[in-house]
């Protein structure tokens, strides 16, 4: 589903180079929930919007769902996020003036679906994240717990073959995330590819397997633990 | 899309009321201005004989002796007598036609009416057809009838109105100094704008309400009016305006090609040199032919100052515009947190300054739209002053479709620069940041 071979991403100014990935390599099969972690700086987030195409790499290959991606132009690139992939935010990033039911409603509308089909599919996500009657309010009337659901509604909405979370329970309080990753494990269980970001050990267990990332590196953790002093800084 | 995009950008212009109508304000004070004083500016200038006013030109000779003769000197604006007649007579020209403008008393055969002074134009016969006057009710007289001076007139549909109700006049009699003229034509409204015929009248005057035979209304004495310059012992003695050495006539020719045009220059200037060589004319031989819209540009018709107050309304208007590019930036940029939501969700780059693009477009319309009403009430305050021209500030239907084109072009134009920005900002790095 989603492959990563020696994948780099460099982030270069006029006098330093700074290694985000080096080398990552990642292999996620359709239907796993993986789990990414490690400690902060270590390159998760940019793994991430890498894998969501919201940022492009510099060296390596990426093959997403069979594609390679990394020849694709910008509408490509749109299309396959707003059609294969779901994204799950820390900061949920809902739209503050779109009430519930239009804030799910926008990667549809970029879909092109019809007015019919997207109420349909949107009602269905919402019943799905048990926010149904809450179509009509707006994040600001929403808990944080509430809002991670619309997000997930969303997310959902268009039937993705990728969830991409990025520590979906980071702003949450213990209830309410615990309320977010039964979500999350439920949609697993009913097919979903599930790839989340989390620096959170226990949320990190309830996967079914854990990648963990250092300095920009997918890491064994069977082996000794290694440990870098330095940052992974090249001068050029 | 495009009604999504629409329901975005009304939304995002309501949520930022406060910026939307600083936008709003800046375009319509901006459009306001300009096309006030573009109105007024394409209402003098404006051609009086569209497609027609490559084709009619200005003869102009320098008759005058040599006093003060200087080399280079700018021509007489009008010519004589004998020269109109001379050249009329040639027929060298499709049409030609020589004029000059007068004022009589007018009023119909019935004793009890009194007499009211209307404002005249003693012409030839092609005069007519030469500028393409619209009848409403019979026509113009022919050569026959200017050579055999007839006592005929045309008037203008306003003063049908008045003397005859607005009927079918012709062949009726109207009066004029006391003299019984038989109406053979009139009028539809027609008031070309500039009086291009005979600036001597006024540049933006009304049009005249009789036109009468030129012979006839020298056989008649009716009153003329319009400038006059003499030289030598020219004295602009109204019996003896024909031979004397004066310029007091307008004469207009229509040549229907470039070869004609430069022919008939020809002509005149041979007709220059035959008249030195006769010793009419003293100066060297200096002639000009000047097209309708080379005439009104050479007489300077538009004033100065309508020319600078456009220039500053359209500077006026470029400030109005850069500051709503940066209002314009300020309010696209604060929302590349939820642009870039829209990114990740399956917004391409080009949906993204669509939606923006289209959030620019209607501040155009709104601000295009306040704009025409200030321009509406500019235009109000121009009729106030006391310039001849100002009665003619009105709004037409071009200068309507140019006011609300203009605002949505420029604004689409403000908006491209913060569109193109706020929908090339990176979202990985909004999403991170958040």
């Amino acid at each position: 589903m989603l492959k990563m071979t020696h994948l780099a991403k460099v982030y270069r100014t006029e006098v330093v180079e700074t290694y985000a990935l080096r080398d990552f390599n990642i292999d996620v099969k359709e239907g796993e929930f993986v789990a990414v972690t490690g400690p902060s700086g270590s390159g998760k987030t940019t793994f991430l919007t890498i894998a969501g195409l919201l940022e492009t790499f510099t060296g390596g290959q990426y093959h997403l769902d069979g594609v390679e991606v990394s020849q694709l132009d910008d509408n490509a690139r749109s299309r396959i996020r707003n059609e294969k992939i779901g994204f799950i935010f820390q900061a949920f990033n809902l739209i503050p003036d779109l009430n519930v039911f239009d804030n799910v409603e926008v990667p549809l509308r970029y879909r092109g679906m019809k007015a019919a089909e997207r109420k349909q599919r949107i009602m269905d996500a919402l019943e799905r994240v048990g926010l149904a009657s809450r179509a009509k309010h707006y994040p600001a009337e929403l808990s944080g717990g509430q809002q991670q659901r619309v997000a997930i509604a969303r997310a959902l909405a268009g039937s993705p073959r990728l969830l991409l979370a990025d520590e979906p329970t980071g702003n949450l309080d213990t209830q309410m995330a615990r309320g977010v990753m039964e979500l999350l494990e439920e949609i697993h269980r009913e097919g979903a590819t599930i790839v989340m970001v989390t620096h959170d050990p226990e949320l990190a267990a309830r996967a079914q397997r854990n990648v963990h990332v250092i300095d920009g590196q997918v890491v064994d953790l069977s082996e000794e633990p290694r440990f870098h002093a330095q940052p992974n800084v090249a001068h050029s | 899309m495009f009604g999504y995009y629409m329901e975005l950008a009304l939304r995002s212009l309501k949520r930022s009321r406060a910026l939307t109508a600083l936008m709003i304000l800046a375009i319509a004070l901006g459009i306001g201005a300009c096309m006030t004083t573009l109105t007024v500016l394409h209402v003098l200038s404006g051609d009086p004989l569209p497609g027609r006013s490559a084709t009619v030109f200005y003869p102009q000779l320098d008759p005058r002796d040599m006093t003060d003769y200087e080399p280079g000197t700018d021509l007489p604006d009008q010519i004589t007598w004998v020269d109109g007649m001379n050249l009329l007579r040639s027929h060298r020209a499709d049409r030609q036609a020589l004029m000059v403008g007068g004022q009589v008393a007018t009023q119909t055969t019935d004793e009890h009416t009194d007499p009211f002074f209307t404002q005249a134009r003693y012409t030839t016969a092609d005069f007519f057809p030469m500028f393409d006057t619209p009848f409403r009710y019979g026509q113009g007289w022919s050569s026959a009838e200017d050579d055999a001076r007839s006592r005929v007139a045309v008037i203008s549909s306003e003063l049908n109105d008045r003397l005859f109700n607005g009927q079918d006049s012709t062949g009726r009699t109207v009066r004029a100094d006391g003299n019984d003229l038989r109406v053979i034509g009139v009028l539809k409204h027609w008031r070309p704008v500039p009086h291009f015929f005979d600036l001597n009248m006024g540049n933006y005057s009304g049009s005249e309400d009789i036109y009468v035979p030129l012979g006839t209304a020298r056989d008649l004495h009716l009153a003329r009016m319009g400038g006059i310059s003499c030289w030598g012992k020219g004295s602009g003695e109204e019996s003896k305006m024909e031979t004397a050495q004066c310029t007091w006539l307008q004469f207009w020719v229509q040549l229907d090609s470039p070869a004609k045009a430069s022919a008939y220059l020809d002509f005149l200037t041979h007709y220059a040199q035959e008249q030195k060589a006769a010793g009419r004319f003293e100066r060297p031989a200096n002639v000009r032919m000047l097209d309708l819209m080379g005439w009104m540009n050479d007489q300077k018709v538009v004033p100065g100052d309508v020319r600078l107050q456009a220039w500053l309304a359209l500077g006026f208007f470029a400030v109005c515009l850069i500051n709503t590019i940066g209002l314009m930036l300020a309010k696209f940029m604060r929302r590349s947190g939820e642009l870039s939501v829209r990114r990740a969700l399956g917004a391409s780059r080009g949906s993204v300054f669509m939606q923006l693009l289209m959030e620019a477009g209607m501040v155009g319309v709104v601000g295009g739209l306040a704009g025409l009403f200030l321009a509406w009430f500019g235009l109000w305050l121009v009729r106030l002053q006391p310039a001849m021209y100002a009665q003619l500030a009105h709004l037409d239907v071009p200068m309507l479709c140019l006011t609300i084109a203009l605002a949505i072009g420029a604004t689409l134009l403000a908006g491209v620069l913060p569109a193109w920005r706020a929908c090339h900002v990176a979202p990985a790095l909004q999403l991170k940041s958040q």
